[in-house]
């Protein structure tokens, strides 16, 4: 491995940015797919979606670990312990889970996006989150295997099903932009290495191979020029605050309590 | 690359009895979680042993209990002053770490051990592959379901003799 930023050099605070980014998409997207855990489609459906949730928190969680010792935070505080207004996941995220093809279709515009994330970020100079990337990426593999025989079974699917997926892939194409929504400390991150290209030049290449991907199973053309909101990590909705005050709702219960 | 401290042939030997808390059949170093094993001046004198443990999956809720176990029992051995044992990424544990011993076990209770990888790459992993059924050995088998009963096992059945079984997924 070259390139690794000597300690003394390293962007404690865009990196900091950088992962906790990643770790509230993981974080969220994770909470709101374990809802389905129990009302999935069908009995392996829900031992799917309740898995691929599970790794999501997993995630997170290594991820909340590599911001915490940049910052000397504790984890679960950072996980549990702040205003829903602080939580910097991708507008994507914050919308209620609404029906199975809303679901799909969400997560199919978050794993192929992450996975073009996590693809740059293998080859990151910060080698913790190089080996975590790299790591991520074999079981992410399982998720977008799933998701893509999903989105042709609903695609191919009778009219209702794909009427309501090509529905919500079009609303939600412009928040799915947000997963690349530019950090304010990106420059230093690209020059050290640490974010091996910046977020445009993946959002890019993602549009394209996810919008091809889309067409090619008859669905609608979707924008690949279309720019995120500069706002994408930093707008929060009551749909998020309703799901912030449901998954943090144990740790207020008792907030010394050791886990 | 020195030679081998003796002390860790005792490390190993002690560590093949720890079970894996989900699938108990199978040992820790069976399993191939085990990292690296080293010996580091502890800082209030004497000598640490300083074990990695590498997830399955990074999400595996089992970790922790594995990390104490495999804790306890170093301690119990009595090698060093001190004992830590850290997670670690640093080499990402992969399927075919799973020794042929462990194969053997996995088969024995019923589940397909994952078939050697290819190639290492992410982008390469063989997923949903025929898996060999443990029952008759027929690779006449259909995967159910990539997402099984814990994160590391799919569901398949047997179009030979109609079993469902378990497998220990690629990755």
């Amino acid at each position: 491995m070259t390139g690794l930023a000597a300690p003394d050099t390293l962007p404690r605070e865009a990196l900091a940015e950088l992962l906790l980014s990643m770790a509230d998409d993981e974080f969220v997207i994770g909470f709101w797919d374990s809802e389905w855990t129990g009302i999935a489609p069908m009995l392996e459906e829900d031992v799917a979606t309740s898995s691929i949730s599970q790794d999501e928190i997993g995630h997170a969680n290594a991820l909340y670990e590599l911001h915490a010792e940049l910052t000397g935070a504790h984890p679960d505080a950072i996980a549990f312990g702040r205003d829903p207004d602080d939580y910097r996941h991708a507008a994507l995220l914050n919308h209620a889970r609404t029906d199975w093809a809303f679901t799909v279709a969400r997560r199919q515009l978050y794993e192929t996006a992450d996975a073009t994330r996590l693809e740059a970020l293998a080859r990151s100079s910060y080698e913790p989150l190089a080996r975590l990337a790299a790591k991520m990426r074999r079981e992410e593999r399982y998720h977008l295997m799933h998701l893509d025989a999903w989105i042709r079974r609903l695609a191919e699917g009778g009219s209702d099903a794909r009427e309501r997926l090509a529905g919500a892939l079009v609303r939600l194409w412009p928040d799915a932009q947000t997963v690349f929504t530019p950090l304010a400390g990106e420059v230093a991150l690209v020059e050290a290495g640490i974010l091996p290209e910046p977020m445009a030049a993946l959002r890019r290449r993602w549009a394209g191979e996810v919008g091809e991907r889309l067409a090619s199973l008859g669905l609608p053309a979707l924008d690949p020029e279309l720019e995120p909101a500069p706002d994408g990590r930093t707008r929060r909705t009551d749909e998020f605050r309703w799901l912030h005050a449901e998954f943090t709702m144990v740790a207020r219960s008792d907030p010394q309590a050791t886990w | 690359m020195t030679a081998t401290d003796p002390r860790e042939t005792v490390i190993r030997a002690a560590l093949d009895e720890v079970a894996d808390p989900e699938i108990p059949t199978i040992s820790v170093i069976e399993l191939g979680v085990i990292g690296g094993i080293r010996f580091e001046p502890a800082q209030g004198g004497g000598e640490r042993l300083h074990v990695d443990l590498l997830p399955t999956f990074v999400g595996c809720p089992a970790i922790e209990i594995m990390r104490e176990q495999v804790g306890e029992r170093l301690r119990s051995l009595g090698v060093a002053d001190e004992v830590e044992v850290r997670l670690s990424f640093e080499e990402p544990w992969t399927s075919d770490r799973i020794s042929e011993e462990g194969r053997e076990k996995l088969r024995g209770s019923g589940f397909a051990p994952p078939p050697h990888l290819r190639s290492l790459g992410p982008d390469e992993l063989d997923l949903g592959g025929a898996a060999e059924c443990p029952y008759c050995g027929s690779r006449n088998t259909t995967l159910d379901n990539a997402f099984g009963p814990t994160l590391c096992r799919a569901i398949y059945h047997c179009d030979a003799c109609h079993q469902p079984f378990e497998q220990f997924k690629v990755l």
